[in-house]
């Protein structure tokens, strides 16, 4: 920064400006034009709306089924949807830069065989995880380096680690399950399953009406903050968002594309391991079928939280309340006694409705044309 | 001394020679308008001043220093900038966001290093208003007009305090009162002592804002000529060859 120039900035010439001022004040919407009050920021943003949707959703099913708020009920909905939760913040990063990482749930599978492998063959509890980790990096490191590095497109390249990843733990773990985990069963176990805070009933010192929550939720709530605030406060997040906008801008301006890709795509595989590792440590078992579908699940949670599959927009909030909105709606269908097997179509059709909820239509959102047209009517 | 320096500068790809042998000076605070018909070597040209690639043959001079260039970033280094015609801008991203983007301000807050984004509003706000340009800082790009990107392609330069601005086709796909921003834009650059090399099609454009127009065709340089010292008809022959030098 040079000091001198900015003493040396010129005012603007009075006339100018009016003249400048009337001229563009009929370019359309100006209004719109700014980034405007946090007011609005919130009203035209889609998590909004998906939260106002889940609340809804929330009240709904209380009002209806006393049980669907019981405090057992929230503990269990919110440890069900804190993987997906975790996952579909790895894969917002991958999203933003314009990627996607089709390959999640199977490195989920993965990573549970490797530290469930190491566990059964008595390695301390943090060996087998260590190693799990290991091995979902190095899957994020390879669909990376294609990715990044080769320039290959991210649906083929994640789409071939989905059928590597799997087909690897069905290898190692010979096809079956491995829960015969040796003298560190329990202290797995125990990280499985934490919970906080404890009941009386369960020595603890919470009040019956709250919750038990999960370990799962806990360590979801405290990597979306981390994630939520490299995406406000670092470069790096900002570099995200400026490869997902112009990758060929982002890369004439300096900033080191290639290097940040890769890094996406390892964070992401990171989340899946452990989102992996969480779920074994509950189950107390490992089985290569782990997570088999998920990353239609996380892909469906993020988009619904907001994300652009073209790059260049996507929230931690989002990711969360997507997953969120996804697992309350499996539960509700569960508790209203409607076949499993609808989840699917349920499922299917959120995503295709959020996809037209956050699509642009003349550089606005549905949101904002619809605010338009109401106050225009 | 002149700012940049360019000796019989000659570039080949396999048997196509694109540059051949150009010699050209430039002068600090001097608008030089670069002319051509497609495929005559101009993008070669200013690809080898911007340091895309190094030259076949000859010297790139700036400064005085006789320099080789390999990445865009050591030209930077010596004060070169590029606007491209794109203008490489993140549609997603805000006016200051994009004019920082790459070398975004930060601060400290324990232990971290984060965003420092009112200053990067408050410094882009100030490159604007010495732009005179309306464009606000917080404004997506998204949402602006093509003379309001230009402005903020140009404010990016102006950020490095670049020595030597090469623009590529500013005026090519933007409306006429676009134009004459974009015009001042440049009139406001030369008045603080930058140089700028333009790329375009335009005659009008370079008439207007050029000391210099530069006229190349099939990889030479034709003609070199103070604007005053030249007109329209005479350049337009030059570029097709109907008049084979000056």
């Amino acid at each position: 920064m040079q000091p001198e120039a900015v003493r040396s900035a010129e005012p603007v010439h009075p006339a100018e400006a009016v003249h400048s001022a009337a001229d563009h004040a009929h370019i359309a919407d100006v209004a719109d034009l700014r980034e405007s009050t946090l007011l609005r920021a919130v009203l035209t943003s889609q998590p909004f709306w998906v939260t106002i949707a889940l609340l809804m959703l929330v009240i709904v099913m209380s009002l209806k089924e006393p049980s669907f708020s019981s405090a057992d009920n929230v503990a269990n909905i919110t440890r069900n949807f804190a993987p997906f939760g975790i996952m579909a913040l790895g894969m917002t990063i991958v999203i933003i830069t314009g990627g996607i990482d089709l390959s999640v749930g199977s490195v989920m599978g993965l990573v549970a065989i490797v530290a469930g492998l190491f566990l059964t063959w008595e390695y301390p509890w943090y060996v087998a995880f260590l190693m799990g980790f290991g091995v979902g990096i190095l899957c994020g490191a390879i669909n990376g380096f294609f990715v990044a590095y080769v320039g290959m497109p991210p649906f083929v390249v994640t789409q071939g680690m989905l059928a590597i990843a799997r087909s690897l733990a069905v290898v190692f773990s010979q096809n079956q399950m491995l829960y015969k985990f040796g003298p560190d069963a329990a202290t797995v176990k125990a990280i499985g399953q934490f919970k906080w805070p404890l009941r009386e009933t369960s020595g603890g010192w919470a009040p019956e009406w709250m919750p038990e929550f999960s370990g799962h939720f806990w360590t979801m709530l405290a990597i979306g903050v981390v994630v939520g605030a490299v995406f406000i406060f670092s470069s790096w997040g900002r570099h995200l968002f400026a490869i997902g906008g112009n990758e060929n801008a982002a890369r004439l301006t300096g900033v080191p594309v290639k290097r940040i890709k890769w890094q996406a795509y390892v964070f992401c595989s990171f989340c899946a391991a452990l989102a992996s590792i969480l779920q074994l440590g509950y189950n107390g078992s490992a089985i290569n079928a782990m997570g088999a579908g998920y990353e239609l699940r996380v892909i469906a949670a993020t988009v619904i939280g907001g994300a652009d599959l073209m790059g260049g927009a996507g929230t931690a909030f989002g990711a969360l309340i997507g997953s969120a909105l996804l697992e309350v709606i499996r539960n509700a269908l569960l508790m209203a006694g409607i076949d499993s097997n609808w989840q699917g179509a349920f499922v299917g059709a959120f995503i295709v409705l959020a996809v037209l909820l956050g699509m642009q239509w003349g550089g606005k959102s549905i949101f904002a044309n619809l605010r338009e047209r109401l106050k225009a009517g | 001394m002149s700012l940049l320096e360019i000796r019989n500068v000659a570039k080949s790809f396999g048997a196509i020679r694109a540059v051949n042998g150009i010699s050209l000076s430039v002068d600090p605070g001097e608008v030089i308008g670069l002319m051509g018909d497609n495929g005559a070597g101009k993008s070669t040209l200013v690809k080898l001043i911007a340091g895309n690639f190094p030259p076949t043959e000859g010297e790139i001079v700036v400064d005085g220093s006789l320099c080789h260039f390999h990445k865009p970033i050591q030209a930077r280094a010596m004060g070169i900038e590029v606007v491209y015609q794109d203008l490489a801008l993140a549609d997603n991203l805000t006016a200051s966001q994009n004019v920082f983007l790459g070398r975004e301000l930060k601060k400290r807050v324990w232990p971290f290093w984060i965003l420092n984004k009112e200053a990067m509003i408050v410094r882009s706000a100030q490159l604007f208003a010495e732009l005179q340009s309306e464009t606000r800082p917080r404004d997506l790009v998204r949402k602006m007009s093509g003379g309001q990107r230009q402005a903020v392609a140009i404010a990016r330069t102006r950020l490095s305090n670049a020595k030597l601005v090469l623009m590529d086709e500013p005026t090519a796909a933007i409306s006429v009162r676009q134009v004459a921003q974009v015009l001042a834009l440049i009139e406001r650059m030369k008045a603080k002592g930058v140089s700028v090399m333009l790329i375009s099609h335009r005659m009008p454009d370079v008439f207007a804002v050029c000391d210099r127009i530069v006229v190349m065709r099939r990889g030479s340089k034709v003609a070199d000529k103070h604007t005053a010292q030249t007109s329209p008809e005479e350049i337009t022959g030059l570029i097709t060859g109907a008049i084979r030098a000056a």
